[in-house]
C-alpha cells in the first residue's frame, strides 16, 4: 500500500473518502464517549460500553477501507450486478431472524413461567429490557436487513445497471449492523428512550440517520442511472419505504441530550403532543417499514417466482398511491380514549378503515398474479410460502381496521389481542414474505440451481403454519377474555376480578403461545441450514454450468504431447 | 386565528386534496395512452438478464 494508491483511489472512486471522514469523526466522539466525566454516579447509565463499541467498530471499518483502497484501482465492474453485499444481506438476515426469534421465545417463557425464567443474577435479562430487544431484533435487524438486501438486489436488476454509489452500499450495510449492536446494547444496560420502536438513545439515532441517508443515495443514485427508463412499482414502494422512515426517525426522535456526551435526552415534545408524534412514528413504522418494504418484496419476487407478471399494474400504482397517502394519518388510532381531540381519534380511526381499500387491492393483485400457474403451489413451497404471506396480509389489514374501531379498541387495547394481531402481521406477512425470498435469492445469487432440499422448505412452511396458528389463536382467546374480564361489574357495581385474576386466567394460552413460537423458531433453523448447505452447493443445490469455481473444474487432459519437438 | 377555525381549514383542505389526489392516481392509472407503457412494466421482473446493461 503507498500513500499515493490510496490517492488515486479517492479522487476516481468518490465513496471512500466521504466514509472515511465519517468513520474518523465517529472514532473521535467514541473516544471521548468511552471516558465520561461529570455523569452523577448511578443516576443513569453512562456511555463508556458504547463508547468502546463505537471505537472498536470505527477501528475496524477504517482498517477495511485502508485495506480496500490498498491496491489503489477501484474494482468496480460496471458490467456486474454488486451481489456481494446482497449476499452480506442475506446471511444477516437470517442470523438477526434466528436472534430475535430466539428472544421472543424466551420472553414468551418469561411470561408463562416466571418462576423459572426469572434470572436473578442477570437483571438485565429481565422482561422489560428484552421485550423491546425482541421487537427491534426482528422489525429492524431481521426485517431491515432482508429490507436493505432485497432492494439492492430488485433495484438493480428492474434498473438493470449496477448499484450507484461505490463503497456506500458497504457502508450502509455495516453500519447498519452497529445501529443494531448499539441498538440492542442499549436496551439490556438501560439506555432507552422508552418510546415504542424508538428506544435507541439520541446518538444512535444520528448514526442511523447518518446510515440511513446514505441508503437513500445509493438507492436514488442507482434509480438515476437505471437503463430501464420506466421505474418498476416495487422501486416506488421501496423508495417510499426508504423516504418515509428517514422522515419518521428524524421527527420523532428530535430531542435535547443532557450532554454531548451521555446516554440520556429529552425529547422536544411532551405530553399529548409527544404522544401523537410517537404513534404517527409508530404506525407508520408498520406501515412503511413493514407494510411498503415488504410489499416491494411482493411486488418482485411474486411475479419472479411464479413467471407471470403481477395481475394488474394499473391496481398497482393506484394500491401504492392510495397505500401512501392514508396510512401516514391512522395513527391516532392508537390513542383512543386519551387526552387526543377526538376528532383527531376519529380521523385516525376512519383513516385505517379506509385501509382496507388499498390493503385488500394489493392482497388480491398479489393473489391473482397465480392466475393460471395455481399448480405450481403444490408443487413449488416457495411459491406457497409468499403467497400464504399475502393472505396473512390480508388478514391482518383485515383486523387491524376492525381494531381501530373505537369500541372495539375499548375491548381489545392493552390486551393479548394486539399480541396476536400484529404477531399474525409480523409471523405470517413479514416473516413468510422475508424466507419466500430469502429461498429465492440464495440459489441466484450463490449461482446454484435450486435450494439443498424443497423437502426441508416443506417443513419450515408447516412448523411455522401451526406456529403462527397457536400463536394468535392463543392470543385471541386471551385478549378477548382478559379485555371481557377487566370490564366485568358485579350486580353491586364493583369490579368483578382483581388484575391477578385475569392474568392467572392467560397462563393457558401463555403456553400455548411458547409452543407456537417455538415451532416458528425450529422452522428458522430448517431455514438457516438449508440456506448453509444450499450456499456449500450439497443436495439439489448444484452449481450452473459455467460458475463452477475454477478450482473444482475437472481438470482436462493437456499431457501426451502429440508431435515431438513441434509441442510449443 | 383560533384552534377551531384552522382546525376546520386543515379538515376541509384535506378532505379535497386527498380526494383530489385520489381521483388523479386512479385517472393516471386508467388513462388510455398508458396502457402499453403499463403492460411493458408489467413484464420488467421477469426479463431481466444476468448482468446490467452499460
Amino acid at each position: 500500500m503507498s500513500a499515493r494508491s490510496v490517492r488515486a483511489k479517492w479522487v476516481e472512486d468518490g465513496s471512500s473518502l466521504p466514509i472515511f471522514i465519517i468513520l474518523i469523526a465517529g472514532l473521535l466522539w467514541a473516544l471521548f464517549a468511552a471516558h465520561p466525566t461529570g455523569v452523577p454516579a448511578g443516576s443513569y447509565p453512562t456511555l463508556e460500553m458504547h463508547g468502546y463499541i463505537m471505537m472498536g467498530a470505527f477501528l475496524v471499518g477504517i482498517i477495511m477501507l485502508v485495506g480496500v483502497c490498498s491496491n489503489g484501482t477501484p474494482k468496480i465492474n460496471l458490467a456486474e450486478y454488486e451481489d456481494k453485499v446482497i449476499k452480506y444481506g442475506v446471511l444477516a438476515t437470517t442470523f438477526w431472524g434466528i436472534v430475535g426469534m430466539l428472544v421472543g421465545v424466551i420472553i414468551a417463557c418469561q411470561l408463562t413461567w416466571p418462576r423459572i425464567f426469572y434470572f436473578d443474577s442477570m437483571p438485565w435479562l429481565n422482561f422489560g429490557r428484552m421485550r423491546p430487544l425482541h421487537t427491534s431484533a426482528v422489525i429492524f435487524a431481521f426485517g431491515g436487513n432482508a429490507l436493505i438486501a432485497t432492494s439492492f438486489y430488485v433495484v438493480q436488476r428492474t434498473c438493470r445497471t449496477r448499484l450507484a454509489g461505490g463503497l456506500w452500499a458497504w457502508f450502509v450495510f455495516w453500519g447498519y449492523q452497529l445501529f443494531i449492536v448499539l441498538a440492542a446494547t442499549g436496551y439490556l444496560t438501560g439506555i432507552t428512550q422508552s418510546k415504542e420502536y424508538a428506544e435507541p438513545e439520541w446518538y444512535v439515532d444520528i448514526w442511523l440517520t447518518i446510515v440511513w441517508v446514505a441508503y437513500l443515495m445509493v438507492f436514488m443514485g442507482t434509480l438515476y442511472k437505471r437503463k430501464e427508463p420506466h421505474i418498476y412499482v416495487a422501486n416506488w414502494f421501496y423508495l417510499a419505504f426508504i423516504v418515509t422512515v428517514a422522515i419518521l426517525h428524524i421527527v420523532n426522535n428530535l430531542s435535547l441530550p443532557t450532554g454531548m456526551f451521555e446516554a440520556k435526552s429529552y425529547s422536544l415534545f411532551s405530553g399529548v403532543q409527544d404522544a401523537m408524534t410517537q404513534w404517527w412514528y409508530g404506525h407508520n413504522a408498520v406501515g412503511f417499514f413493514l407494510t411498503a418494504g415488504f410489499l416491494a418484496i411482493m411486488y418482485y419476487f411474486i411475479p419472479k417466482r411464479a413467471d407471470r407478471p403481477i395481475w394488474s399494474y394499473k391496481l398497482s400504482i393506484v394500491h401504492f398511491w392510495a397505500v401512501i397517502f392514508i396510512y401516514i394519518w391512522a395513527g391516532p388510532h392508537h390513542l383512543h380514549f386519551t387526552a387526543l381531540p377526538q376528532w383527531t381519534q376519529t380521523l385516525g380511526m376512519v383513516f385505517s378503515i379506509m385501509l382496507w381499500m388499498p390493503s385488500w387491492g394489493g392482497m388480491i393483485n398479489g393473489l391473482m398474479t397465480l392466475q393460471g400457474a395455481w399448480d405450481k403451489l403444490r408443487t413449488d413451497p416457495v411459491l406457497r410460502m409468499l403467497v400464504v404471506s399475502v393472505a396473512f396480509y390480508g388478514m391482518a389489514t383485515f383486523e387491524g381496521p376492525l381494531m381501530s374501531i373505537r369500541y372495539v379498541n375499548a375491548l381489545s387495547h392493552y390486551t393479548e389481542w394486539t399480541i396476536g394481531h400484529v404477531h399474525s402481521g409480523a409471523l405470517g406477512w413479514n416473516g413468510f414474505v422475508t424466507f419466500g425470498a430469502l429461498y429465492c435469492l440464495v440459489p441466484w445469487l450463490w449461482k446454484k440451481k435450486e435450494l439443498y432440499s424443497l423437502k426441508l422448505v416443506e417443513w419450515h412452511f408447516w412448523l411455522a403454519t401451526i406456529g403462527i396458528v397457536f400463536y394468535i389463536t392463543a392470543m385471541w382467546v386471551a385478549g378477548i377474555m382478559e379485555g371481557l374480564m377487566w370490564r366485568a361489574y358485579t350486580d353491586l357495581g364493583f369490579l368483578e376480578y382483581a388484575f391477578i385474576e385475569t392474568v392467572s386466567a392467560k397462563h393457558i394460552s401463555y403456553i400455548v403461545r411458547a409452543l407456537g413460537g417455538t415451532l416458528f423458531l425450529l422452522g428458522t433453523f430448517v431455514m438457516a441450514f438449508n440456506i448453509f448447505m444450499t450456499i456449500k452447493g450439497r443436495g439439489l443445490a448444484e452449481p450452473i454450468d459455467g460458475d463452477e469455481p475454477l478450482a473444482k473444474r475437472p481438470v482436462l487432459p493437456v499431457s501426451e504431447p502429440q508431435l515431438g519437438g513441434a509441442a510449443q | 386565528m383560533s384552534y377551531d377555525t384552522l382546525a376546520h381549514i386543515i379538515k376541509l383542505g384535506g378532505t379535497v386534496s386527498f380526494f383530489a389526489v385520489f381521483l388523479l392516481s386512479i385517472a393516471y392509472a386508467l388513462w388510455p395512452k398508458n396502457k402499453d407503457k403499463f403492460e411493458r412494466a408489467s413484464q420488467i421482473p421477469l426479463a431481466d438478464l444476468d448482468a446490467p446493461e452499460i
